[in-house]
């Protein structure tokens, strides 16, 4: 663990209380600093607030917004819930997938610049298909209009210095 | 920001803002619901908040003060409309514009704020009539928007507006005129029912609560609407967070709680900005904290965001969840309501149910019975959505026929096609077909037919959906979200899933139909919580109405609506094929031969199905059904 990533770790439990039952909202802000949830980082965590490394483990590995692989910038989240699913919102998934090379066991691309993965429901159900951009819903999405929306982040990551 | 310390503070402070709003001769209400966001909404707040101020017309953002015969601008919640987002409304001529574009802007403020007229090209359309007011439209026509009367209709970030539209009335009541006791029983007689799927009483859960010995005691609002197909509760939460923050008040003085937890999706930022912005501004004025508006009752609010469990949808998944624990249910009893969050007492409701609450108290239990039918009173929101016309938010009494909700409000299957089902209920639900379309919408009609309110996502599907492929589906997503802990939820959903597997790529057996209900009956008795015992019902469901559909797959080895890619058979038409070669050279079996210049032929034996030729061919000669 870096001295940085102390500080930073510090800040969040301490804003947390060092409480135990805090520990969701806890690793939810680990992930928002991080991206990810780093092994080292959940060791101190569980020493910090009194829980074994097994239990947080079991609490990273139960939820699926939790990831122990780093995600990229850009978290794609494509809806496949039912409403976006009788809408054809697969092939604007493998649209996306297709472009940046990922599949389901690959879902984060080598350069750390986009994570594409399905969601059961966004609730934009009303325009569907729909998928979300970090924490921008974009809505009647196609195949082509996710192409050109891959292209806009790409130029928007470059123009702001990476993936960083 | 005033701090009430009576009820007549709060009293007299709405005297006040609704004066302010009454000023506002002109009201400018734009959707920002999460669809309407999407397609832009904030870009056309901007645009018209910038133009207001370069022609330096009177503007009001903010309910502070009285300013004669301003221009009110507000950011509504969520109206419903969402398929023709992004959606603005005129007050208080109540003109609905639809799909509106920053552009529009200009000609909005022109034609309509000073020329006093509608912008005829924004409203909404049909058989070449023009409907200028959001009332007339045949979508709004046959609602009752109660619990979303709000929704559309206001400020959704402004207390001010909440308690100039008689907000935060009831809870005054609840504290002042009424024993918790008298509380509970007016929630009891209503009727009110729990809006989340399982319609148990409301007001019994709380009686429950408050005649446990413990004192201490919580409330927890499930706002982890994980239903695919299902945002009521989110627009509930985005566009009148209030509403349900004074429904949850209520309940914690009535049964005796000091704290309170929302537990929200993380899917839905949007809903958990704008209900930290709501508690904030509560706490600021005194309406959440210590003594509220002078009474001995305290009360604080914490919000949880949830971290993509289905599971912790479920009661005493989402109380561990708040716990720090893993998100899975346990045995029951002890129920929720004798030891629920920390082993406490706890009042579990969902965020329709809750919304609910200050109306009931405000306008008394007779009201609310009178509205809906006799054992399901009051109203549901559902979200249509799917193969219709119209797809959005609604809110219809309880007992509305199926009918009425696709035909009326939705607008009929889009493209003219026939319907083939509604699903109901999300996975856990049912689907409901053709016969059932003068079935009354209320929890018993459709427990009676093997479906389920659910929630009350409506996804309508068309002739060419697959139900095998649904059922395939909503299995799917329930054995990814099956928590693991009880055998018949985690090994049963796994057979089945396998089992539809087999069946949609044709290598099923009549006898896997006969195994899917065994399992199915068997999940359905014996799994651990709600969730598992509902899982088998799409299957159940399926089964039960659209049977031909399996045997199609399984005896004929066909897919009836095309969907199947497996069952799917490609053919070339020798009447258009040119002979070009280009499919046999792309085709990654080698199943296609034939000679340059003369029509190509497929193999069925060799093809593997994957469509590759289709997309190849210039002339479209290639047939896939």
């Amino acid at each position: 663990m870096t001295y940085d990533q102390k500080t930073a770790l510090d800040l969040i439990l301490h804003n947390h209380n060092y409480d135990r039952t805090h520990i969701i909202a806890i690793l939810q802000d680990i992930q928002s600093e991080f991206r990810y949830l780093p092994e080292k980082l959940l060791t101190y965590t569980a020493a910090a607030i009194g829980i074994s490394e097994a239990k947080i483990y079991s609490i990273a590995t139960f939820y699926e917004n939790f990831s122990l692989d780093p995600k990229g910038k850009y978290v794609i989240k494509i809806c496949d819930g039912t409403a976006c699913h009788v809408r054809k919102s697969i092939p604007i998934l493998k649209e996306i997938r297709k472009r940046l090379a990922l599949s389901d066991k690959k879902q984060t691309t080598d350069d750390f610049l986009f994570t594409v993965e399905t969601v059961s429901c966004l609730g934009a159900c009303g325009l569907a298909p729909v998928l979300m951009v970090n924490d921008t819903v974009h809505a009647a999405m196609t195949p082509e209009k996710a192409a050109a929306l891959l292209q806009e982040l790409t130029a928007e990551a470059e123009a702001t210095g990476g993936v960083l | 920001m005033m701090h009430f310390e009576t009820p007549s503070q709060l009293g007299e402070a709405r005297t006040d803002y609704r004066r302010y709003l009454a000023a506002q001769k002109r009201k400018i209400l734009i959707c920002a619901g999460t669809g309407c966001v999407a397609g832009g909404a904030m870009k056309i707040y901007d645009r018209l908040l910038a133009l207001l101020k370069e022609k330096n017309l009177p503007l009001q953002v903010e309910l502070t003060e009285e300013k004669e015969d301003s221009i009110g601008l507000k950011r509504s919640g969520c109206h419903g409309y969402c398929e023709m987002g992004p959606l603005v409304r005129i007050e208080p001529a109540g003109w609905l514009y639809l799909k509106v574009l920053p552009e529009d802007a200009e000609e909005i403020i022109e034609t309509t704020l000073i020329g006093g007229k509608p912008v005829d090209r924004l409203l909404y359309k049909k058989d070449g009539i023009s409907y200028p007011t959001q009332e007339e439209i045949p979508f709004y026509k046959k609602q009752t928007r109660l619990v979303l009367s709000g929704c559309g209709r206001m400020d959704a970030e402004s207390i001010e507006e909440y308690i100039a539209h008689g907000g935060y009335e009831a809870l005054s009541k609840s504290l002042f005129l009424m024993s918790g006791k008298e509380v509970c029983d007016e929630i009891l007689a209503s009727g009110l029912r729990g809006r989340g799927g399982g319609g148990y009483p409301t007001g019994r859960k709380w009686i429950s609560v408050r005649g446990q010995k413990e004192p201490v005691r919580y409330v927890i609002c499930n706002g982890d609407e994980g239903d695919p197909g299902a945002f009521m509760d989110r627009s509930v939460m985005e566009g009148n967070p209030h509403l349900m923050l004074e429904g949850m008040m209520i309940a914690g003085a009535a049964v005796g709680a000091a704290e309170a937890y929302i537990y929200v999706r993380a899917e839905y930022p949007l809903a958990v900005a704008r209900l930290r912005t709501a508690i904030a501004r509560a706490e600021e004025c005194g309406l959440l904290g210590k003594n509220i508006l002078g009474s001995s009752f305290d009360f604080k609010v914490h919000i949880n965001t949830g971290a993509g469990a289905f599971v912790c949808g479920e009661g005493s998944a989402l109380t561990a969840s708040i716990e720090g624990e893993r998100g899975m249910p346990r045995v029951k009893p002890p129920r929720t309501v004798e030891q629920g969050l920390f082993g406490k007492p706890t009042v579990l409701n969902n965020v329709e149910t809750f919304a609910n609450v200050p109306l009931i108290i405000q306008n008394g239990s007779a009201w609310y019975k009178d509205i809906g039918t006799k054992t399901s009173s009051g109203t549901k929101a559902f979200a249509i959505t799917g193969d219709v016309v119209n797809t959005g938010l609604i809110e219809v009494p309880m007992g509305t026929t199926l009918r009425e909700v696709v035909y009326d409000i939705g607008g009929g299957v889009r493209g003219g096609k026939d319907m083939k089902a509604v699903q109901i209920g999300g996975p856990s639900g049912g689907c409901l077909t053709k016969v059932h379309l003068d079935l009354p919408l209320d929890f018993d009609s459709l427990k009676s037919v093997g479906a389920m309110i659910g929630s009350g996502g409506l996804v309508v599907m068309n002739e060419d959906t697959c139900m095998v492929e649904i059922a395939r589906f909503f299995m799917n997503f329930t054995q990814n979200e099956s928590c693991g802990k009880c055998v018949p939820c985690r090994e049963g959903t796994k057979r089945m899933l396998e089992i539809l597997e087999k069946i949609v790529i044709g290598k099923g057996t009549l006898e896997d139909l006969d195994i899917l209900e065994e399992i199915a009956d068997t999940v359905t008795k014996t799994a651990l919580c709600g969730l598992g015992k509902s899982a088998a019902g799409p299957v159940v469901s399926t089964l039960k109405y659209f049977r031909d559909e399996y045997i199609a797959h399984v005896v004929d080895k066909k897919c009836p609506s095309h969907v199947c890619q497996a069952l799917k058979t490609y053919t070339i038409e020798p009447d258009i094929c040119r002979g070009c070669s280009k499919c046999a050279r792309l085709c990654p079996v080698g199943a296609i031969s034939g000679v340059i210049k003369s029509p190509y032929l497929i193999d069925e034996k060799k093809c593997i199905k994957c469509g590759a030729c289709v997309e190849s061919c210039a002339f479209a000669a290639i047939k896939e059904e």
